[in-house]
């Protein structure tokens, strides 16, 4: 007796041992699952965090240049009232006030800090040697026509204002709200801002029905965060049902059905349990983990049904002997696919996005209790549960015609596999080669669909009144005071000049337009003196007198520091892209770095650039990750396997269907997102199950029964054929459960693990059975031992 | 009898809300009478600022104060430091009823600026003082409420009678041991949230009888910012007159 065969006897004698205790000890087995579940639900909680830093770890440095600028400044965030009034035209009496009484409501918003409206507009005039500075329209009540029509022009000329807080027309215009939050607990301050909003919003068009009313700005982008992790969690309801279907139609059985139920709920309570007990905040890309547990953990409770229901029918056993023979022969493969599967999550924990370190650490987890519930709980409730013996042809009736439809593909891969191989081979390297042609993008607005009110909204406002993207600049001066020379306004005047004639800028906030403003206004406005002033002591004087005149909350702190060393720019900018928007801030960096001295030189911040280059560093990161993924998978599978040359062939149905997967992808939407990063190791640890029980069934069939490798393939279809189908249907229903998710991170993962799953199906029936027969064609010397992983 | 009984309690919780509000005005009124008669004064002023990150920039700044009975003080601010606000200075005449009257000097032009502004809640030099914060105490500018008695402080809320203030209420702690003297003032915005807190200690006695601080801590509670007023001297035999609070005056200083 040969040490491999040693092992295969051992794993054998260990299963069957293992269904002996656990038969044996049913009652026991089921009450300590439930207590174990019991226990660790009791733990359980169920937190979401939907601050969009969730998505960037602590030493993003992106992350970290943005705060930086924000410590120097203010650290804020922002909810915009876009209002649209019926009559086109914002500039009416009736309208003025209607704002104004919105504006003095926003100011109740929890956690406000500035409310900046066409109305409180701090507008700046000058008569003989008085300077007024007032709200542009205070008390719009007693306002006349003429003034009414005055306030108009100023505002439509002011370039504080045009495609900020208002558009050319005049017809749409903005109440910006700016929130500082504690940031203690974004699960309570977030909804907190938006519930006061919303209901502030709802009584204004109540009363102001004239008006249409958009909501925008970086608490509703948290809130939309928040409430995707919600909705994409209720997804599980829905799959739940599809896996009571799916296992009641494969195994048409009642008390099968109930027993895969309790199994994989038991699987979900516990990891429930496991997140209270991390203190994991759900995010929308980790509140999948419901719906990821039940995909992935049903398909161990069907393998060991149908092989003990089938036992049961086709070779008469009773329900004890089927048991114990499904165990044992199905102990191994569950054990080696769970296996792979967590290690494939777990290789998440390599990226740079800390949402799928807790995705992937949430699923390991629960495949790891999925592992330990089908193969204690499951057994232990069938042997519980009464199940009768039945007719034995009932099944393979409608088994018959499939058995057709596998003989007809083995024929033909059998029949010309050099052909077969070939042209594999060149629709891979052509979905390959098209692959490349996919490119980052991270617009968050796009991260959800046109059925979520805050894309539309936003997409409202970016159409009809500014931009939503920003990028920001904090340009120094190199000395305290620094801001008033006159030598640094210019060089930051042409800075703000050169971005208006960039194509993609919509808006410049930039503090040279604010020193132009106060020398127009101490010169009687005087528009010849619209521009820089002369001396530095001027500057520094006129910027005195013009804060000793800004009410409460609309003060400079925002756009100059304490030390008046460096000032703040802010460019708002069309819809770009990821890539067009890094190259975008980076033309502003190097347009500062040729035309400015040294001090002045900056990096562009924003958390859309943050968005932008998160795709990039999770690739980055990510690529150690799905290399240890592959090296430690594709272990694994020789091992499992006992064979070095297979385990290297088994590379090529692996990764081959992630290529495809990527190929399809840049046919329809060639953009791809940070959430799709994680796909390669994640769909590696599901899809390589396919290709361990083909190649095992063949190794079988070469080894034991001493089949030449055509009989050897068509042995594989025969065996496990259906069991591939089945398994590759439960995977594509749950991950087409999730591709309906209106949050792309979640559906474009969910959609192209789709293909890649389809994919891997198809080629492990049309090429690895190919490249077997191929690679085997030189004539082996039989040998008795086969793999220790069986299959029916 | 019902009906009796509402009216008692109804009538006796007007009263005790008519009684809390003549309190609160009862010890601000005692808190000015005991600061008057001071005339004028002049001081040094220090004020440093402080981001949440506790980088720092300072300010120097001279104050001269004169006291009017019947109407609101007179007061005189010119700046030393930064270099380059060195020269400029500010005269407010603060009115009991309606806005202050307030002109700017700004030596690089050498001319006097009026600023007509309601602005009086935004913040004075980017420091976490508002205008408002330091102007002059005028009793009319706000309506009172007694809040309770805490051993020797005296806590009353205070309304701003101005609808451009910052603020909805400010709490203030007066001291009644020692002149009514202020202790600490808290801010509340105008969403009612605590907004910021100013803490007055180093207390000296100038002539027996006015009580001067040296040091203020403003705390912005919602910044995290902070800024500190040294008064580094106070002088009260400067003896000036309406003659040192004009315009030209302005021009001079």
């Amino acid at each position: 007796m040969n040490a491999f065969k040693k092992i295969r006897n051992s794993a054998n004698k260990f299963a069957i041992n293992w269904a002996r205790f656990v038969i044996k000890n049913k009652w026991y087995v089921l009450i300590a699952s439930i207590v174990l579940t019991i226990a660790l639900g009791l733990q359980g909680t169920m937190k979401f965090d939907g601050d969009y830093h969730v998505f960037f770890s602590e030493s993003n440095p992106e992350l970290e240049a943005f705060d930086a600028l924000q410590d120097k400044y203010t650290k804020d965030d922002n909810v915009i009232l876009v209002l649209s009034p019926k009559n086109k035209n914002v500039f009416t009496r009736e309208n003025l006030m209607a704002i104004e009484e919105l504006t003095a409501n926003a100011w109740n918003t929890p956690y406000s800090s500035r409310v900046d409206a066409i109305t409180n507009f701090q507008h700046t005039s000058a008569e003989h040697d008085d300077l007024y500075v007032d709200d542009l329209s205070y008390d719009s009540k007693h306002k006349s026509e003429t003034e009414i029509k005055a306030i108009r022009d100023i505002a439509l000329k002011e370039p504080m204002l045009v495609n900020r807080i208002i558009n050319k027309a005049g017809s749409v215009t903005a109440v910006n709200i700016t929130v500082r939050l504690p940031g203690e607990d974004s699960a309570v301050e977030v909804p907190e801002v938006m519930t006061s909003v919303r209901e502030m919003v709802e009584q204004f068009q109540q009363k102001h029905p004239q008006f249409e009313v958009h909501i925008s700005g970086m608490v509703p982008l948290n809130t939309a965060f928040f409430e995707a992790s919600m909705k994409d969690m209720g997804l599980t309801g829905i799959m739940l049902l599809i896996v009571i279907i799916t296992t009641f139609l494969l195994t048409r059985s009642l008390q099968s059905t109930v027993a895969t139920l309790l199994v994989v709920l038991f699987s979900i309570v516990s990891t429930v349990g496991f997140v209270g007990i991390m203190g994991i905040k759900l995010t929308p890309p980790s509140s999948v983990f419901p719906t990821m547990i039940l995909t992935l953990a049903v398909a161990d409770s069907i393998h060991i049904l149908i092989t003990m229901l089938q036992k049961m029918k086709k070779e008469g056993l009773d329900k004890y002997d089927a048991l114990i023979e499904s165990l044992r022969l199905n102990f191994m493969p569950v054990f080696i696919t769970s296996l792979t599967t967590i290690i494939g999550f777990l290789t998440m924990n390599f990226g740079d996005v800390p949402p799928f370190w807790d995705l992937g650490n949430i699923v390991a987890f629960g495949m790891t209790m999925a592992f330990l519930f089908s193969t204690t709980t499951l057994p232990a409730l069938v042997a519980i549960l009464p199940f009768k013996k039945r007719g034995v042809k009932l099944i393979s009736k409608n088994s018959g015609h499939t058995l057709d439809w596998y003989r007809g593909l083995s024929r033909l891969v059998i029949g010309s596999p050099i052909m077969v191989t070939l042209i594999s081979f060149g629709l891979i390297g052509g979905l390959t080669y098209l692959s490349t042609k996919n490119s980052f993008n991270d617009e968050f607005i796009n991260y959800f669909d046109t059925s979520v009110q805050f894309r539309s909204d936003t997409d409202y406002i970016s159409e009809n009144l500014t931009g939503v993207y920003n990028v920001e600049y904090s340009i120094g001066s190199g000395e305290s005071g620094g801001i008033n020379n006159p030598e640094y306004l210019k060089k930051l005047n042409e800075f703000e000049d050169w971005l208006y004639h960039q194509p993609e800028v919509v808006h410049v906030n930039a503090f040279s337009e604010v020193a132009r403003r106060i020398n127009k206004s101490m010169h009687g406005d005087d528009e010849g003196y619209y521009k820089i002033p002369e001396t530095r002591e001027e500057a520094a004087q006129y910027l005195l007198l013009y804060e000793l005149s800004l009410p409460f909350g609309l003060d400079l702190n925002n756009q100059i520091n304490v030390d008046k060393s460096e000032s703040r720019v802010t460019v708002t900018v069309k819809n770009l892209d990821s890539p067009d928007m890094i190259a975008f801030a980076q033309r502003g960096e190097d347009w500062l770095k040729r035309n400015t001295p040294k001090a002045m030189h900056a990096i562009g911040v924003s958390p859309m650039l943050m968005f932008s280059k998160l795709g990039f560093r999770q690739a980055d990161s990510m690529f150690k990750g799905n290399i240890v993924a592959l090296l430690l998978i594709s272990l694994v599978l020789m091992l499992a396997l006992r064979n070095f040359k297979l385990g290297i062939l088994s590379l090529i149905p692996n990764i081959a269907p992630v290529l495809v997967g990527f190929g399809i992808w840049a046919l329809y939407k060639s953009q791809i997102n940070t959430g799709m990063v994680i796909v390669f190791g994640m769909t590696l640890g599901i899809i390589v199950d396919d290709t361990v029980h083909f190649m095992s069934k063949f190794l079988r069939a070469r080894r034991e029964y001493g089949y030449g490798p055509e009989r050897a393939v068509e042995y594989a279809f025969q065996t496990v054929g259906k069991a591939l189908i089945t398994t590759t249907v439960v995977l594509v229903s749950g991950f087409a459960v999730l591709s309906t998710s209106s949050f792309a991170l979640n559906s474009y993962m969910a959609r192209i693990t789709l293909v890649i799953i389809i994919a891997a199906l198809i080629i492990d029936f049309l090429l690895l059975p190919a490249l077997l027969i191929i690679t085997s064609s030189v004539k082996r010397t039989k040998k008795k031992y086969t793999s220790i992983l069986y299959y029916r | 009898m019902k009906k009796v009984l509402l009216t008692v309690v109804l009538s006796l919780m007007i009263y005790t809300v008519a009684q809390a509000q003549d309190r609160g005005l009862e010890i601000a009124k005692a808190a000015e009478n005991a600061d008057l008669g001071f005339k004028s004064s002049v001081s040094t002023l220090k004020m440093v600022l402080k981001n949440r990150n506790g980088q720092v920039s300072e300010r120097a700044l001279e104050v001269s104060t004169l006291e009017l009975v019947e109407d609101g003080d007179k007061s005189l601010i010119i700046f030393n430091s930064p270099k380059d606000v060195k020269g400029t200075s500010t005269l407010t005449y603060t009115h009991k009823q309606g806005a202050d009257d307030q002109w700017l000097y700004l030596p690089s032009i050498k001319r006097v600026k009026r600023i007509s502004s309601n602005n009086k809640s935004g913040p004075f030099v980017g420091s976490e003082f508002a205008y408002e914060d330091l102007s002059s105490q005028e009793v009319e500018k706000y309506t009172y409420k007694f809040l309770k008695a805490d051993n020797h402080l005296l806590v009353v809320e205070q309304y701003p009678v101005d609808p451009k203030s910052g603020y909805t209420k400010r709490v203030v702690s007066y001291n009644k041991d020692a002149e009514y003297r202020i202790e600490k003032i808290e801010f509340y915005d105008r969403k009612n949230a605590l907004l910021k807190t100013l803490t007055y200690s180093g207390y000296n006695l100038y002539k027996g009888k006015y009580w001067r601080a040296s040091r203020l801590n403003m705390v912005n509670h919602q910044s995290h910012k902070e800024t500190l007023l040294y008064f580094l001297n106070y002088d009260f035999d400067v003896h000036l007159t309406d003659d040192h609070f004009t315009q030209n005056a302005l021009k001079r200083s």
